[in-house]
């Protein structure tokens, strides 16, 4: 994963609630195309007309927000299906970093695995950022991981949690196979006594062939 | 030390303490589909690294394999794509595979537990939101993304965040015309398709213990649509009649070393939930969603509601999104609205028992002449039972087409789609935007409900067709 300090530029409100990863992309989409082709299909059902021409008051099909790399979201962004797809269709537009009251626990574990930030921080925080990207446009928010804040222009810097295995891991670029691929002797030793403790676990056998 | 089942069905998993909350887990099983499960082994290949303990890994197409008769693996195009390929590396990754016509193919979460592969307490993952259909037996099972899957095939393990727990009793008798489906849907309309964000929930109360396994799963099936990863059920005499003499359960002395842990893992009486919600199901009505989340459900006597009486700013522009949607006026009555198409199938409600509620309905009626109406069985095993006893002819004779297992318009990844602008009621468990395709408008229902909008060609209330037998 590329390691992630700090993100800085526009960020683009989208403030339902409850977008469901449905709605961010299509599975039919991940059924036909690569991980690196779906930035066209993000949120297109909300991204284009009947007629499926893009429908300009959708925000992000608005020139300011295009390279947005923060997306600020309304409470349990990503709830629904586990689909990685959904992260892989924000990273096609840029987004590294959203920020929410809440997510779905699915989609930001697959958040982590794909070097993109969740930041949790209180609705009317997210509402008050909203407001400010609403005005100023162009105005970069930066979010700092090394210090846990994120500011926002001409702000003061507001402080988030984030659990510190899931913060070294954006920050070193580490991923989580690879760090327990270390472990393998570990592994080993927990399978060898489950062996024992809980042997119908490990032995499965096929009762149509007794 | 008093324990809750999640904490016992936790514990004995945990490889490596990890700090903070987090532990490497292992994991007892680990299911594969024709979409994320690909995507998985293609990763695991990628990055070069071996899998880990095959034996524990059981793959199956299920999302994208049509569902018309006749089908094989290269029917579609999606399928063609998909189908061979999981066939393909599952074969040399030396896992299980059961092909799109082998006797026992069917959605993961209901081949899972009929071939006796969910047991109580193992650690299942699965590349798909439902797995927590799995708990119902009381299994610790949750859904992953498909990096996660390559870490699990790598190493056998998975890191997770221990969640917290809050407990759901269900007590009293259900009425009749009531399943449970709709005890499920009216707990995500009462506590909000957020409420469950963050916890391991477990089922409990005299209405679950009354209940059979295949309503378990469907309670259990529904728990990611309140935000629950993980919904459980503790096991019990009915779980393990449930499970003896199913294909890979365990046998003989393995049977008896598991049935006695498996008696150990109930909550114990003075353990503690994070959070605990009672709900009386003698006061639960069939249930209807009128909009494109699941929260949105009322009791078939209900109306679409007014936006204008939401608590809040973001709950009224959801409602009115969703009422422009699925083409409703605030203040409408839910039943008799006209029906295009109707699904009777899935994860949630594919199984026998579903099948023979709706039938039951369907028996010597005929599907309304406004509305198409499919019925796909979960799995070839609840095809096989089902012709068996004639619910099959009963479908056909009605009018329903009967159809080959697979997700189908549950997630239409198969091509198989409800047409843009159709209302159609399902048996399934996301009514999202552009789930069943796009501007498809879903109404969730339970089996039996369903039938009934077939055969009246509109949303009815099942009690007053229920009662004529």
């Amino acid at each position: 994963m590329t390691p992630l300090t700090t993100i800085s530029g526009p960020a683009v409100p989208l403030m339902a609630s409850n977008v469901n990863t449905d709605v961010i992309i299509r599975i039919e989409r991940l059924s036909l195309l690569k991980r690196d082709q779906l930035g066209p299909f993000a949120f297109e059902a909300w991204r284009n007309r009947a007629d499926g021409t893009p429908d300009p008051e959708f925000i992000l099909n608005q020139p300011a927000w295009a390279d947005a790399p923060i997306l600020l979201a309304g409470a349990n962004f990503g709830c629904g299906s586990s689909r990685e797809g959904a992260v892989w269709a924000l990273n096609c537009l840029g987004i590294r970093a959203v920020i929410a009251p809440s997510f779905g626990a699915i989609f930001a574990n697959n958040c982590y695995q794909n070097g993109t930030l969740p930041v949790t921080l209180p609705a009317q925080t997210v509402a008050a950022f909203a407001e400010i990207a609403r005005t100023q446009r162009d105005a970069p928010f930066t979010i700092d991981l090394n210090r846990k804040v994120v500011v926002p222009p001409n702000g003061a810097p507001v402080r988030f949690e984030i659990d510190e295995l899931r913060r070294q891991s954006l920050l070193t670029g580490l991923d989580d196979i690879s760090l327990t691929a270390q472990r393998l002797s570990e592994i080993a030793a927990f399978q060898a006594g489950d062996r024992c403790c809980r042997p119908w676990v490990h032995q499965i056998t096929d009762g149509d062939k007794t | 030390m008093a324990d809750t089942l999640f904490e016992k069905t936790w514990a004995p998993h945990v490889v490596a303490d990890l700090r903070d909350g987090y532990a490497l887990l292992h994991v007892d099983r680990n299911l594969l589909h024709d979409l994320s499960g690909s995507k998985g082994l293609d990763e695991v290949a990628r990055r070069g690294h071996a899998i880990h303990s095959p034996h524990l890994s059981f793959s199956v197409p299920d999302h994208a394999v049509s569902t018309l008769s006749g089908r094989t693996a290269t029917s579609t195009k999606i399928s063609a794509r998909l189908a061979p390929a999981l066939r393909d590396k599952a074969a040399a990754a030396g896992i299980r595979h059961f092909d799109v016509n082998d006797p026992e193919q069917g959605i993961v979460h209901v081949i899972g537990p009929e071939l006796g592969l969910t047991l109580p307490g193992l650690l299942i993952t699965c590349g798909d939101s439902h797995t927590s259909t799995h708990g119902a037996l009381g299994a610790l099972a949750f859904g992953i993304g498909s990096t996660e899957i390559a870490h699990v095939l790598a190493t056998q393990t998975i890191i997770q965040k221990r969640p917290q727990t809050m407990r759901v009793v269900f007590e009293g008798a259900l009425p009749l015309g009531v399943t449970p489906k709709d005890m499920i849907l009216h707990l995500i309309g009462t506590i909000g398709t957020a409420g469950g964000d963050g916890y391991a929930v477990e089922y409990a109360g005299s209405a679950i213990r009354a209940m059979p396994i295949e309503g378990r799963l469907t309670i259990c099936n529904m728990s990611i649509e309140f935000g629950a990863k993980v919904g459980q059920i503790a096991p019990d005499d009915t779980t393990y009649e449930y499970l003896a003499g199913r294909r890979f359960a365990p046998q003989d002395a393995n049977w008896n070393a598991a049935l006695a842990h498996w008696r150990t893992l109930p909550t114990d009486r003075s353990a503690r939930f994070n959070s605990e919600i009672a709900i009386n199901v003698g006061q639960i009505e069939p249930q209807i969603t009128w909009g494109t989340s699941p929260e949105h459900t009322v009791g078939i006597g209900g109306r679409v509601p007014n936006p204008a009486t939401a608590v809040d700013s973001a709950r009224r522009e959801a409602w009115a999104d969703a009422i422009a949607y699925m083409g409703l006026t605030p203040g409408a009555a839910m039943e008799g609205l006209a029906v295009d198409h109707v699904f009777i199938g899935s994860c949630t409600n594919g199984r026998l028992s579903d099948l023979r509620a709706a039938a039951a309905i369907a028996e010597g009626r005929k599907v309304a002449a406004n509305t198409t109406a499919w019925v796909v069985p979960g799995s070839q095993s609840v095809k096989r039972a089902a012709e068996a006893e004639g619910l099959d002819r009963i479908f056909k004779d009605a009018g329903f087409q009967w159809r080959e297992p697979g997700c189908s318009q549950c997630v239409a990844a198969n091509g198989e789609f409800v047409a843009p602008g159709a209302r159609s009621v399902s048996t399934t468990n996301r009514n999202f935007v552009g789930r069943q395709g796009p501007r498809a408008r879903t109404h969730l229902a339970s089996p039996a409900m369903a039938a009934a909008a077939a055969v009246t060609g509109q949303i009815t209330d099942v009690r007053k067709l229920a009662t004529r037998a």
